[in-house]
């Protein structure tokens, strides 16, 4: 089967596919995240490492570990939809990176809680100035940056296009992360952060690691998709397709067979019998 | 091309001076963020000589950051600013000669009077030597990564908050690599190189590619 991938480029396209995705993923999401919960419990070893190994608390890795990775790859991804809008200039490629940075947002603030709660019995305190620990707390800085900048211009295709021009200025500060484990002079900074590799971790926490990230990669599908259909709406409300589709939802649940132009200011309980027709003929025009 | 270049940049360096009060606020600015600091974690002399480096590159910083505002905010309102987009020049290269006279304006007497504040923190000659190196290879950094800043932000309201929020996460590096030289050449003056050679790294990435980053954001908020 051929899919003419260019026809979901259009909101109108993109949105139903959106909605029927959603729960597909939420769903997939929430019955990985389990699974990892449930084995990194009570499927892993007591300890981790080998000479003064971490005990119970270390489990933690099981969130910290993949929403530090997520934080970076999702940078990465809207950084990638930035880059494509600009490029081809199509509008859903902008709101599609606008709906992923929250997530990213969020994924970076839980990196950042879990690795001091992790951080106080392993390294006996709660925050330390180490490379990565500093350049992850950037990384947020970075995503409250692209989301102050998008809410303070008013105008969304500016907005669209500066904070996506910025998104791609920030990935400079990517691969610092990613590499600041290796620190440039070890005798002048104390890396906390110690290199590691998949390969010498022991296969029931990889398994449980790797589950919960695939767990959070889904869940960010679901909440960027959740996020870029509300998007969607609000940026298309004035278009004819979203009063069919509101009028086609109203009419399936039982409410008024469609609503008429004006309808919405007029079923508004404050706006009173003094409203004049000219309010009412602008909000439904 | 080049006669351009020093035509807009002699032009910024003497609307600046007609106005000098601008360029002197900045200054000052910078002294008394940098005299504040002793009143207040106190004046112990070898503490100030830890704290020293770190506070005058920090307030380097926060000075270069509030002259940015002006970087394109006049020629933004009197229309100069879209009479360049329209010019058959390279914007990047307009773009570049503002941010040079933005920086022999507010960078350069920084470096000049950063002596005068290390003394108030009583660091030795050498370290002062260093200190004025790299605050000569790093100011210049901050002032091409402000102009991106100030061109995305250009006409927003609070703008000025908002360009902070922006650009002070990616003058983290210059931060520490500049400030890192100072506090080593402290203990061993021969161990700044790599810091040298970093801050100069930066200073050649943000030459190449800071100008045409911020005629990208120029378009975008001109349009």
């Amino acid at each position: 089967m051929k899919i003419n991938w260019f026809r979901y480029a259009a909101p109108a396209a993109f949105y139903p596919v959106a909605g029927r995705l959603v729960p597909v993923f939420g769903h997939a999401a929430l019955a990985l995240m389990l699974f990892a919960l449930y084995w990194g419990f009570f499927e892993t070893p007591e300890r981790l490492g080998g000479s003064n190994p971490q005990k119970e608390y270390y489990r933690i890795i099981f969130i910290h570990v993949p929403a530090a990775w997520l934080s970076m790859w999702l940078y990465l991804v809207l950084a990638g939809w930035s880059a494509v809008g600009l490029v081809f200039n199509t509008r859903l490629s902008f709101m599609m990176a606008n709906a992923i940075v929250p997530t990213g947002a969020v994924f970076t603030f839980i990196a950042l809680w879990t690795g001091a709660f992790w951080g106080r019995p392993s390294w006996g305190t709660y925050w330390d100035w180490d490379p990565r620990l500093t350049s992850e707390l950037i990384l947020f800085f970075l995503y409250l940056g692209l989301m102050a900048l998008h809410s303070a211009i008013d105008d969304s295709r500016r907005a669209d296009r500066a904070a996506a021009l910025l998104a791609i200025v920030g990935l400079v500060m990517l691969p610092v992360i990613f590499w600041s484990v290796n620190c440039p002079d070890p005798s002048n900074c104390a890396a906390l952060h110690q290199r590691s590799s998949l390969s010498s971790i022991e296969g029931n926490i990889l398994t449980a690691m790797l589950a919960m990230t695939l767990g959070f990669w889904l869940y960010s599908f679901a909440t960027a998709f959740a996020r870029l259909r509300s998007i969607i709406l609000t940026r298309e409300a004035d278009s004819a397709w979203v009063r069919d589709m509101l009028a086609r939802e109203g009419a399936r649940e039982g409410l008024q067979p469609a609503l008429p132009e004006g309808a919405i200011s007029s079923a508004k309980p404050d706006a009173g019998p003094d409203a004049s027709p000219e309010t009412q003929g602008r909000a439904g025009a | 091309m080049l006669r351009v270049f020093w035509c807009i940049l002699s032009r910024d360096i003497t609307l600046a001076l007609r106005r000098r009060t601008d360029v002197l606020t900045t200054l000052f600015f910078f002294v008394i963020v940098v005299s504040l600091f002793p009143l207040g974690v106190g004046t112990e002399p070898a503490l100030l000589r830890e704290l020293g480096p770190g506070v005058v590159w920090v307030a380097a910083l926060l000075a270069s950051l509030l002259a940015l505002e002006r970087l394109f905010a006049a020629d933004y309102l009197d229309g100069t600013l879209e009479q360049m987009l329209l010019a058959g020049q390279p914007l990047s290269l307009l773009i570049l000669a503002k941010v040079l006279a933005h920086w022999v304006l507010t960078g350069l007497p920084l470096v000049f009077i950063a002596p005068l504040m290390a003394i108030q923190y009583g660091l030795d000659k050498a370290a002062i030597w260093v200190m004025m190196a790299s605050l000569a290879m790093g100011t210049p950094v901050l002032s091409l990564l402000g102009a991106f800043g100030a061109a995305l932000t250009l006409g927003l309201r609070g703008g000025g908050i908002l360009l902070s929020l922006l650009i002070l996460p990616l003058y983290v590096p210059v931060l520490v690599y500049g400030a890192g030289a100072v506090s080593v050449s402290v203990i061993e003056i021969a161990d700044t190189k790599p810091y040298f050679s970093l801050l100069g790294a930066f200073l050649l990435a943000a030459l190449v590619l800071a100008p045409p980053a911020s005629a990208a954001a120029l378009r975008i908020s001109m349009e």
